[in-house]
């Protein structure tokens, strides 16, 4: 396929473009552009982070396990091109001179573009903006000294990117979910690549070759989020900051969980309906979504059906979705808050959860109404913890009731151990989380984020 | 002067704009070829059979090569030739480079390299410690023993008796930059190698044999690497060696850089140990006598792993004196990645050691551990400073010895001869003369509100029912110095242009440490010229030869004062002409302020320069340095392995989720001794990168391998070093105002490893918290993961 994008404020065109060849490798070995680093070569580190504008605004994303496919239409800013047309430095850049924010430099073109980005959009959430930028040598205080410092200096020109005019590139970047399910149905066995935070790994780890790939990026009336009074629906293709940010009012303890989801370039990048659709049992999301009793809405060519949410979790890597169909959209009815989410991982920031406990439990009069439970890291799936449920419900909402549900959790769970947990400690802190969950809602501190010296 | 300024890292400008070049980034010449290795599946077995025709028919494969084809050395070990470049008949760990696929690109050979079909017959590989005991499968015949007094009789008597045993995790490098090379043949048979390497000269060294040519055609150059930490004193021979064996073989240039998840799998990381210890205190808490049993998880080859291990017994007092004490080491051999240096080199698994003995007994004793630590510290030093002495040669030179590795060292039967007690003496008998504790311990006391703050964490503890917070003090001893003592040497090499600039060469490496710009602004003050007219140089065997490894904390005391001897070597016979141009004595020709002035005359430093080239003065300058005073021997444990220690402080506060084990650091407070600082800004900066790194290595930080020996953590996403919001929340550092009291470069202190042992409050934070959730004694282990933490809350509440 033939896409046009501008690199630096140039315009790059390239014809016949390998679908699945990364960013980052283009710039280095095709650009000659190595200021882009290569860390990890799996969207961890960082060290590969540019800028990206579209329409919707500059982001920082990993070019690492960013195909060229993805950038059809937009500006691309490397570290290359923070600085000035006559050198002049960003203020990024001379502030992490002066403060001493590189010691080896190797994650810092990465860092420098994250801040970059970040300070064109104003943030100043530096911990939040960095989590997917690894430091071996400063130990970071250097590095946010560097951020807060150009808090408040202006943006400079040459760093407002504007996207750029491009022809319709190839019917395997459809610009709606009708030309979607179209080319899909052309090409049932063809992947799907929404963010590509995952397929990106099939390519840059696993080797992999796809063909052929379709990039859902273009189908904008895939990103639409819409909120009724009476219910919230996300498109598929909304990405992780995007949900972060329609989560913050509505559920706030979701949001929270997103805000530690990966990191801002990865959540950029990815969107809720890839990471449903992917079936992964240590997704973030789909706990939350079954919590929270939502509706998954598929479509094949012009057929749609919509099913619970965790009815399409068949089985380890098995679910319910047929050849030629995609997930469309996810829905949930408006409801009073209720829903706290416990992400459990070895660290905090940019972890893949060991569990991930969302817990939706509607009290009234004292007694529990409604209990709604699942969790990730738990089994082979996203699953509801329907005895833990069932012994909560109808029962009054107090320690007692809590202490007599927790043994239900061994009939819903056999976790398994790995590289982030053991079966047991996996076992008894989903446990402790309804223990958890009850003690917040008694007022009781619970968070250790929220704790300071 | 130049020195004792904060100035940035001299490459920073290129570092934030991307012009910083690393050996991925330099230009390769056309035809360029790329490798990767095919990686052994198992942990132990034979070679049966290799079908790589697959590989060889692969889109983009010129060449594969296998242990037969190389024509010369197939040794990539830095200490006993027991480390093949390719296996050679037998494999011993997961991830071992059986053959090496030479491709067009480097995608094409990652994806040959899986494309090998090798049969094994697989053998029962030695996993764990009790494996490894079981089977008496270790390096050296058995285990060293170093004693002072008698530890067991004083541990008998003594009233208060303490014991246990606990786990200490290894630890990966994480080198932002993983392992690179490039090889470019020169004419001839003469060889340019570009390394991400600490220790160019083995590179050399192992080039050189790999191609059958003498050390002279092999150049080796080293610009900086994106982060070392030790992981790259050893681990990038494979790289370089494969590199120049494939350019030769196909006369093109070759080169390779691990995918991380290779790296990982292949390279070695820290050391894992087993710690055992038992000590007798007396009721005020004075330690009477303890004994160490170490058990280091050492890997499949020796590597580095005799002074890892070494090192780790001689950190095993940290800043107390023992009256009495005996330490056991046992360096075990497993079918595992072979462990290798890691900032700290053994120490800081040595210093948790007797840290966990402090804190267990101050436990057990009901004192403050604070005030149980200080009452066991080494005598504080006298007022002033050591004279400079030269020093002499060393004693019994061996022309065959294996000279460029720092593991080749002498082995033997330990012949236990116990140090005598008493005295303000460290376990191997030597005398602590420069011990700055005291004051500095007072000090961070004081700036950090230590009582209070504890106090208010009480008050916390006995408040709050989930959130359990806790607070710890610790202190660093650290030795500098190579304990393989000809090391301490180091060379440099400096010209003065007619123009007055300056071309500045040592053989120390850029890490990121700041190496660089120390030395150049020890050649500045030299010359009292301004920073910018040194121009700092690639590391290159051409220039300096016979270079130790930029390791052990060494790079600025040892370049630094090589740099120093070259510079005073040109602007004395500067002196010297132009004293006798203006018939004076050179002692009034005086550098300063860029100009040199010689009575009523002043030249600009340029035009000083141009006069002594007219005038045929030589403005080329060698430089050499040696280390003086030392001396060790590390079979029977005696002697003065170390020119000085460095020390630091550091109260570290945290907060445990009692119901999961999450935890955070709150609050760190740090006062280190770097000496009279060369760099302040550079010294914080090792300083505050070390200890979040000393912190992840004992809290986040964790390996797995599974029960096939595979390691399940090969990749950021499931090994997890600290990310920007795990350094502590508030983080104050200093330094301490002080000065080396031995002749080292303007009275400075190594810093380069010291203040990663000061993640070990962090670690006693977490276990000060979990003493809050029960009666008995948290016995945590390392790395205090959330499930670490959560296991020991369980035990302290009666759980299992």
């Amino acid at each position: 396929m033939n896409i046009t994008f501008l690199l630096n404020g140039e315009t790059v065109e390239l014809a016949d473009v390998d679908p699945t060849a990364t960013l980052l490798d283009w710039l280095r070995e095709d650009r000659g552009l190595t200021g882009t680093k290569e860390g990890c070569n799996e969207g961890d580190c960082g060290a590969c982070t540019v800028m990206v504008t579209d329409e919707a605004g500059s982001k920082a994303l990993n070019s690492c396990i960013l195909f060229l496919p993805q950038l059809h239409g937009k500006a691309v800013r490397t570290v290359e091109g923070a600085s000035g047309p006559d050198g002049e430095p960003h203020p990024v850049q001379q502030a992490m001179v002066d403060l001493h924010g590189s010691q080896c430099g190797f994650c810092t073109p990465g860092f420098v573009m994250s801040m970059v980005a970040s300070h064109a959009n104003g943030t100043t959430d530096h911990d939040t903006q960095l989590a997917g930028n690894l430091c071996r040598c400063t130990g970071y205080a250097p590095i946010i000294r560097a951020a807060k410092a150009v808090e408040d200096q202006p943006v400079p020109v040459w760093v407002k990117d504007k996207p750029v005019a491009a022809k319709p590139a190839s019917p395997l970047l459809p610009k709606s979910s009708d030309e979607l399910a179209k080319v899909f149905a052309a090409h049932p066995g063809a992947t799907l690549i929404a963010g590509a935070t995952d397929v990106g790994l099939w390519v840059t780890k696993q080797l992999r070759n796809l063909d052929p790939v379709i990039f859902l990026g273009g189908c904008d009336d895939l990103k639409e989020i819409s909120i009724t009074e009476d219910e919230v629906r996300i498109g598929a293709m909304v990405d992780m900051n995007r949900m972060g940010a329609a989560m913050a009012d509505l559920h706030p303890s979701y949001a929270e969980t997103i805000r530690r989801y990966a990191s801002v370039q990865v959540r950029h990048a990815a969107t809720v309906g890839g990471n449903i659709a992917n079936g992964s049992p240590i997704g973030d999301n789909p706990p939350a979504l079954i919590a929270l009793g939502a509706t998954l809405h598929l479509r094949k060519g012009d057929e749609r059906r919509s099913i619970p949410i965790e009815d399409f979790f068949i089985d380890y890597g098995k679910q319910d979705r047929a050849p030629g169909e995609f997930v469309e959209a996810v829905s949930f009815l408006r409801q009073p808050d209720r829903l706290k989410c416990y992400k459990l991982s070895k660290r905090f920031d940019q972890d893949i959860s060991a569990v991930c406990g969302c817990f939706n439990i509607t009290v009234s009069d004292g007694v529990v109404s409604q209990a709604r439970i699942a969790f990730g890291g738990m089994a082979g799936v996203p699953k509801r913890a329907t005895r833990v449920e069932a012994a909560l419900t109808g029962r009054p909402w107090t320690a007692e009731t809590v202490q007599s549900a927790l043994p239900a959790f061994a009939e819903d769970y056999s976790p398994m151990s790995d590289m982030r947990a053991s079966a047991r400690y996996r076992l008894e802190t989903a446990k402790a989380m309804l223990e958890r969950y009850f003690l917040e809602d008694q007022g009781e501190l619970t968070n250790v984020l929220e704790v300071s010296a | 002067m130049s020195v004792t300024k904060p100035l940035p890292h001299d490459a920073a400008p290129l570092h934030v704009s991307g012009a910083a070049r690393y050996v991925d980034d330099i230009p390769t010449p056309k035809g360029t070829l790329h490798l990767a290795f095919g990686l052994s599946p198992i942990a132990k077995g034979r070679i049966t059979a290799m079908d790589l025709s697959d590989v060889r028919a692969a889109p983009g494969v010129v060449m594969v090569m296998t242990a037969e084809d190389l024509p010369f050395a197939n040794d990539v070990s830095p200490s006993i030739h027991d480390e093949p470049l390719l296996a050679d008949g037998t494999v011993n760990y997961v991830g071992q480079p059986v053959f090496l696929v030479v491709a067009t690109s480097h995608l094409a050979a990652r994806k040959a390299a899986r494309l090998g079909r090798i049969d094994y017959t697989e053998e029962t590989p030695i996993l764990t410690i009790e494996e490894a005991l079981a089977a008496d499968s270790r390096f050296e015949d058995g285990p060293r023993i170093y004693a002072k007094g008698d530890a067991e009789a004083a541990i008998a008597q003594a009233s208060h008796v303490i014991e246990g045993t606990f786990e200490i995790g290894g630890q990966e490098h994480f080198y932002l930059e993983g392992q690179a090379a490039l090889a470019v043949p020169n004419e001839g048979s003469d060889m340019l190698v570009h390394s991400s390497t600490q220790h160019p000269t083995e590179i050399q060294h192992k080039v050189a044999d790999a191609l059958g040519v003498p050390m002279h055609a092999v150049r080796v150059e080293t610009r900086r690497m994106g982060g070392g930490f030790g992981g790259k004193e050893s681990q990038g021979n494979a790289l370089a060696v494969a590199c120049a064996v494939a350019a030769r073989a196909t006369g093109r240039a070759c080169k390779m850089r691990y995918d991380r998840d290779d790296d990982m799998v292949i390279t070695g990381k820290r050391h894992a140990f087993r710690i055992s210890y038992k000590a007798g205190f007396d009721e005020n808490g004075h330690i009477q006598g303890v004994s160490f049993l170490h058990y280091a998880i050492c890997g499949w080859a020796q590597d580095l792993s005799l002074p890892v291990a070494d090192r780790a017994m001689l950190h095993s007092d940290n800043a107390y004196l023992l009256p009495n004490a005996r330490i056991e080491s046992h360096r075990l051999k497993t079918n595992t990645q072979s462990a290798t240096a890691y900032r700290g080199f053994g120490g800081p698994q040595g210093m948790v050691g007797i840290e966990r003995v402090m804190d267990h007994a101050a436990h057990v004793l009901g004192l403050d551990p604070v005030e149980l630590r200080r009452r066991n510290y080494y005598e504080p030093a006298h007022a002033g400073v050591e004279e400079p002495v030269q020093d002499k040669p060393l004693g019994h030179p061996d022309p065959h010895e294996d000279l460029t590795s720092r593991g080749a060292i002498e082995t033997g039967r330990s012949v236990v001869r116990p140090v005598p007690a008493g005295g303000n003496t460290t376990p191997y008998g030597m005398e602590v003369t420069d011990f700055e504790l005291h004051p500095m311990t007072e000090a961070l006391l004081e700036s950090c509100d230590y009582a209070t703050r504890k106090a208010a964490v009480e008050k916390w503890n006995a408040e709050n029912r989930v959130i359990k917070k806790g607070i710890a003090f610790s202190p660093v001893k650290f030795g500098i110095s190579f304990t393989l003592t000809h090391l301490n040497q180091a060379g440099a090499l400096v010209h003065v242009y007619q123009d007055g600039s300056v071309h500045l060469n040592h053989g120390g490496t850029e890490m990121g440490q700041g190496l660089f710009q120390k030395v150049a602004q020890v050649a500045a003050a030299r010359f009292g010229i301004p920073l910018e007219m040194v121009k700092i140089t690639a590391t290159d065997t051409a220039k300096v030869p016979n270079t130790s490894a930029t390791a052990a904390s060494s790079g600025s005391d040892l370049n630094g004062m090589a740099v120093k001897a070259a510079c005073d070597t040109i602007r004395d016979r500067m002196a010297a002409y132009l004293a006798e141009r203006h018939q004076t004595d050179p002692s009034a020709v005086v550098f300063a302020d860029g100009r040199v002035s010689v009575g009523e005359e002043s030249y600009s430093f340029a035009e000083a320069a141009a006069l002594a080239y007219q005038g045929r003065v030589s403005l080329s300058a060698t430089g050499f340095y040696k280390t003086p005073k030392i001396e060790w021997d590390r079979i029977a444990g005696r002697g003065r392995p170390f020119f000085y220690f460095a020390y630091g402080a550091s109260v570290t506060e945290v907060a445990v989720d009692t119901l999961t084990g999450e935890n955070r650091i709150l609050r760190t407070d740090i006062l280190h001794d770097a000496g009279a600082s060369l760099n302040p800004a550079l010294d914080i900066g090792q300083v505050e990168g070390g200890y979040v790194q000393g912190a992840g290595w004992l809290t986040t930080e964790e390996l797995v391998w599974d029960d096939k020996g595979r390691l399940r953590t090969h990749a950021p996403s499931t090994y997890k070093i600290p990310a920007c919001s795990d350094r502590p929340g508030v983080f104050n550092v200093a330094l301490w105002d002080g000065q080396n009291r031995e002749d080292t470069i303007y009275r400075s202190k190594a810093v380069g490893e010291p203040p990663f042992m000061l993640g070990i409050s962090a670690w006693l934070a977490l276990s000060n918290a979990v003493a809050a959730c029960g009666d008995g004694y948290p016995a945590i282990n390392a790395p205090a993961t959330a499930e670490e933490v959560w296991t020991a809350i369980q035990r302290m509440r009666g759980g299992t």
